[in-house]
């Protein structure tokens, strides 16, 4: 549903996006990453159509946002960065602009604004002024009026970004309601974002795209991948990290003051090494006092930082903040 | 055309949403009645013309019509809704032609409620009505090319001050260009051509011809241009100004 083709944006010296390739397809979800000022925006303004590419170009539906960008606006639900509407509006009157301009008029204009507000829960706020209203109500506003025209394909920019926890949840719920009939694309800075909601995620760092998997992959090239954490009483904590690191399979231990008298111990394994049986039996062989077993799955902001902080694109700063 | 309608629409609302809408009603009722009858002398020309009232729009305009237009981009580019516009499917000469009408349509309002005043020479005597509706028409367009001109401005920055103060002084370098004391920096030294394109430019020039209920095509012919022109502007701007 989302072809990106070689996709490339340059602002006059800085080279914005450079050269992202990647494909979308219906019943994803895929999670935008990056550092700030890596290029996720500029690549999703260039998608909706907004700005225009300097090098590549985008697909949507089949139809190059170059050569045809209305017909791919038409398909195409956006959500720009900070969720921006017309201040003196309501939020029922914007609805119907956007309505309008999309072609639903009349009845046809009044339900789809309906099913939109119900959607994204603007039911209370509906008849004032969009300036007055909270943070989280200005995201769904926005979010209602890129979900107008049931578009097949859907360019979210940090949809969640200033919401509270429940409204997080509300609207990760509705993306995950939709996921199966859209193509869906959200960027996001929130790592717990990417279990949540995403079926797959790419990583960007100086505009150009730097890994690509599922938030499993993602997880499995951890350090913590794996990794066996248990709770113990500070005082045993000295002799089971020795007794921990002396088992086969296990690359080092880490040992965490939990106050209270309890300490963490992290074993991390080496590469590709399952440790958690052995484990399982030291505790039962030792006797200790746990009162806590986990097995982590990997930490992703762990991933994250070792892919853009090691990509040879990767730079501080960059093209943020372009509008 | 439905998504010209729809921004049309919107953003002719927009103008009644504010106070903005009635304050600049008032007070471009009150300064042109001000100007028709103390600097006009309407009263003791001793004649049912409106010419008085005409004669001074260039000047009212001047600074009256950039406030209208100076919001058109400049606040779209500042409160970030021109990405939400410019993503939703419209092409940039419709949402360009949509607002720029609706300002159009928003200052012809506010001149069309001057009617008190045609209905008074009416009342005093009798006018030729003719020359009345030649100098509204001109006046209605003369407000177009100020408008026009507006609003490439307001393109360009996301700050509306800005936007009214530059805009302002674009609208009086057209105003002014065929006064003398344009002309005479010009005929000492340049070639008679320039002096001609430079004269030939006043805005003034031309609305005057129309107020005395002249109709010149010529003149049509230039305010017209001056607006297709600056509107063609105003879409490469904005699609300039978008990725800087």
């Amino acid at each position: 549903m989302i072809e990106i083709d070689n996709l490339g944006k340059r602002f006059g010296a800085i080279q914005a996006v450079d050269g992202i390739t990647l494909k979308v397809a219906k019943g994803e979800v895929l999670g935008f990453l990056g550092p700030n000022g890596a290029g996720k925006s500029t690549t999703m303004k260039m998608v909706a159509g907004y700005l225009a590419p300097s090098a590549g170009t985008a697909r949507v539906c089949g139809f190059d946002v170059v050569e045809n960008p209305i017909a791919v606006k038409r398909r195409l639900g956006y959500l720009p960065e900070g969720a921006p509407a017309y201040p003196d509006m309501t939020p029922r009157g914007f609805l119907k602009f956007c309505a309008e301009l999309r072609g639903f008029t009349g009845a046809d204009g009044a339900q789809r604004i309906a099913r939109a507000a119900e959607l994204t829960q603007l039911g209370a706020v509906m008849q004032q002024p969009i300036d007055t209203l909270s943070k989280g109500f200005k995201r769904r506003v926005g979010l209602a009026q890129a979900l107008l025209h049931d578009p097949a394909v859907l360019i979210l920019d940090e949809p969640t970004d200033g919401l509270d926890p429940n409204q997080k949840h509300d609207v990760r719920s509705l993306i995950r309601a939709m996921a199966a009939e859209k193509a869906i694309v959200i960027s996001t800075h929130i790592l717990e974002e990417v279990d949540a909601v995403c079926s797959r995620a790419v990583v960007i760092a100086g505009g150009r795209l730097v890994a690509d998997g599922t938030p499993a992959e993602f997880e499995a090239r951890s350090r913590h991948h794996n990794a066996v954490s248990i709770v113990l009483p500070a005082g045993a904590a000295a002799v089971a990290a020795a007794a921990i690191r002396a088992i086969a399979g296990v690359e080092s231990v880490e040992q965490a003051d939990l106050g209270d008298g309890a300490a963490r111990l992290t074993a991390v394994p080496r590469k590709g090494r399952d440790i958690a049986a052995a484990l399982r039996q030291a505790v039962a062989d030792q006797g200790w006092d746990i009162a806590e077993f986990h097995i982590e799955r990997g930490r992703l902001d762990e991933v994250f930082r070792a892919i853009t902080q090691a990509s040879p694109g990767a730079r501080a700063g960059g093209a943020a903040g372009h509008a | 055309m439905r998504e010209t309608a729809a921004v049309f629409k919107r953003e002719f609302a927009a103008y009644f949403a504010t106070p903005l809408a009635y304050v600049f009603i008032v007070i471009f009722l009150a300064l042109a009645g001000a100007m028709t009858f103390f600097l006009g002398n309407f009263f003791a020309r001793g004649q049912a013309d409106l010419e008085p009232f005409f004669a001074w729009h260039p000047w009212l305009y001047l600074f009256l019509v950039p406030a209208v237009a100076m919001r058109l981009w400049a606040e779209e580019r500042k409160t970030g809704t021109i990405e939400l516009l410019l993503t939703l499917p419209v092409s940039l000469a419709g949402a360009v032609l949509g607002k720029y009408l609706a300002a159009w349509a928003f200052a012809g309002v506010a001149l069309a409620l001057t009617f008190p005043l045609w209905i008074t020479v009416n009342a005093l005597g009798a006018p030729d009505n003719g020359a009345i509706l030649a100098g509204y028409a001109g006046s209605f367009v003369l407000a177009g090319a100020y408008l026009a001109i507006g609003a490439s401005v307001s393109a360009l920055t996301r700050n509306q001050v800005i936007a009214f103060v530059v805009a302002c002084a674009v609208c009086f370098a057209f105003t002014v260009s065929g006064t003398p004391v344009v002309l005479n920096f010009f005929s000492g030294w340049a070639p008679i051509l320039l002096v001609d394109t430079v004269a030939s430019f006043s805005l003034l020039t031309h609305f005057q011809a129309i107020t005395r209920g002249v109709i010149d095509l010529r003149d049509a012919v230039f305010l017209f241009s001056l607006i297709a022109l600056c509107l063609y502007a105003n879409v490469v701007i904005v699609e300039w100004k978008k990725g800087a």
